[in-house]
């Protein structure tokens, strides 16, 4: 664009010492929460503060383990991550079937599920919990998981993706005799490998992060979440702020390490589909 | 034969997802629309007879219950400051990284966006620490250079103000990937056309870059519109709504109605009220992109 000139060198110089001063300002919440992890009860409570812990200790960690339930709270997590994976394959066989197939009332029905993207969480909240009480749900981890087991944004993603698929290349694998079952299996899914990379780090993000329907659904320590875990931590060690902090690194950590892993494909992904 | 298999197969692919999100996501609307003429409650829950219709009672009871005044009055406070400065700075950074000609402004993009992607309880929990009045770093920074503590969370004005930085810091990643791509989408062409011209950088970004960029700016208030509508983790965890319900939220209100005092009937009115003010705004916005098009 601009010639680089002298003075253009150095505005570029002042944009990068702007972002760089803008980019530790962002950053600043997490190094410290890092830091006060590693620090003692005692010196969080230290006047005047130390930035570097004096004394690094994993104390604050393992009383998580120990004393606190975030082993549970970890394996639930971990458990509904897992079935929002089985859910990315609904979603995936939904998007599959909007793309390639014709069908009475499809347009219909694919704006039906559009349409559900712009229900917000609040209003549905209370039927259903009210329809899951009903059926006996409340409190079970199948109640907690059904709320946000498939999504729209997802079925929309795949279908936007799929839809690029070749209809010569599975017509060919239909002549072959593959059941239409085992065409989506073994020549859809694979081609599709890009957008289920990017469907699965977001499906990952959302289940690790996952907090309105635990909070709501669960009334048993037993099956919290690491979100409803640390917020209760929180009212219940209020004044801890060395385990709130290693409660709080102990979930940022992962999905931020998963990220700058990542963060190409997730960046990308949301500048296709963020603006439309 | 295959005809027949054909056909019934996109239905086989779509059953599973269609039959949950109808349950969990378009039944609840009738439900909720159906209990909010009602006073379903505890009693309601136990026994269908306790229900009793109650026509648009319950909502002229939420539209005249003060904390709902209150919690509307907080939001217009989170709208009319929020929003702007979302606007004005994941704008900012957007045209600062796109101007930026070395490969390492990408990496800014990764640090900008960083806060959207973690966890609004952890974040939640890290920022009331750091709004301590006698621990935080905050007061400390402040004392450092001589300025006097500042009560984050502690007054009811102060504290919306705290818990709009909060959500700004969280805020600004996603919309500034927004403007970003929006930027990209503009012809070379054009600014080639003004340099021809002679125009300054700073009149091309004035005359061709803010102009063009009307529609991501429309998009980008209206999806933060609605989310500062439905702001919910960060009062319940920081402050509860409080001081003196001073941060308390529209989306906060139903779910204490809801869950807190079991007034299901009640808090499905309120979340009506505010399922129609977002179909509103999206509707505005609708109109709106149909007119940009047009011309």
């Amino acid at each position: 664009m601009a010639p680089k000139t002298k003075s253009g060198t150095a505005l570029q110089w002042l944009l990068g010492i702007l972002l760089t001063g803008g980019g530790v300002v962002m950053m600043l919440p997490f190094a410290w929460m890092i830091m006060s992890a590693f620090k003692t009860e005692s010196e969080v409570k230290q006047l005047p503060p130390t930035l570097w812990p004096k004394n690094i200790t994993f104390e604050n960690f393992s009383n998580l383990f120990v004393n606190m339930h975030f082993g549970t709270y970890l394996s639930n997590t971990l458990l509904i991550v897992f079935f929002s994976f089985i859910g990315l394959f609904l979603n995936a066989m939904a998007g599959y079937a909007f793309a390639k197939f014709k069908f009475k009332g499809k347009d219909k029905l694919f704006y039906l599920v559009l349409a559900t993207m712009m229900i917000p969480g609040q209003v549905t909240m209370i039927p259903v919990y009210l329809l899951l009480n009903e059926m006996h749900l409340t409190n079970t981890m199948v109640g907690i998981v059904l709320p946000g087991f498939v999504g729209a944004f997802g079925i929309f993603l795949f279908r936007q993706f799929m839809s690029t698929i070749p209809d010569e290349l599975l017509e060919a694998t239909r002549l072959d005799g593959a059941s239409e079952v085992r065409t989506f299996f073994q020549i859809v899914l694979p081609i599709s490998k890009a957008i289920l990379a990017i469907q699965g780090i977001l499906t990952f993000i959302g289940g690790w992060n996952s907090f309105l329907w635990p909070l709501i659904i669960a009334n048993d320590e037993k099956l919290y979440t690491l979100s409803v875990g640390l917020a209760l931590l929180k009212g219940e060690h209020g004044s801890n702020y060395a385990l709130q902090m290693a409660g709080s690194t102990f979930m940022v950590l992962p999905v931020v390490i998963v990220f700058i892993f990542f963060q190409k494909q997730i960046i990308e992904n949301y500048s296709i589909s963020g603006i439309k | 034969m295959k005809g027949i298999l054909n056909n019934k197969t996109p239905y086989f692919f779509i059953a599973p997802t269609l039959i949950l999100l109808t349950m969990f996501s378009l039944l609840p609307i009738v439900i909720a629309l159906v209990i909010s003429f009602t006073d379903m409650d505890l009693a309601g829950l136990a026994d269908v007879s306790n229900i009793s219709f109650v026509g648009m009672q319950n909502y002229l009871d939420v539209l005249t219950d003060p904390l709902f005044v209150q919690a509307i009055t907080n939001t217009l406070y989170y709208v009319i400051i929020g929003v702007p400065s979302v606007i004005a700075l994941s704008l900012a950074i957007a045209l600062l990284i796109n101007f930026g000609r070395s490969r390492i402004f990408t990496t800014f993009r990764v640090i900008y966006y960083l806060p959207s992607v973690t966890n609004v309880v952890a974040v939640a929990v890290v920022w009331t620490y750091l709004y301590n009045p006698s621990l935080g770093l905050f007061n400390y920074v402040l004392n450092l250079v001589h300025l006097p503590d500042v009560q984050w969370l502690q007054h009811p004005i102060i504290a919306k103000i705290s818990l709009i930085i909060l959500a700004l810091w969280r805020a600004i990643g996603l919309n500034m990937l927004i403007f970003i791509a929006a930027i990209k989408g503009i012809p070379r062409s054009y600014y080639e056309a003004a340099q021809i011209d002679g125009a300054s950088s700073w009149q091309q970004m004035r005359t061709i870059t803010l102009p063009l960029l009307r529609y991501a700016i429309f998009f980008v208030s209206i999806t933060t519109m609605i989310g500062w509508i439905q702001f919910f983790e960060e009062p319940l965890i920081m402050t509860k709504g409080g001081p003196l319900n001073g941060t308390m939220s529209v989306a906060l209100f139903i779910y204490n109605n809801g869950f807190q005092y079991s007034k299901f009937g009640y808090a499905a009115a309120g979340s009506f009220i505010l399922f129609i003010s977002i179909i509103v705004i999206t509707l505005i916005q609708f109109k709106f992109q149909n007119k940009e098009t047009d011309v």
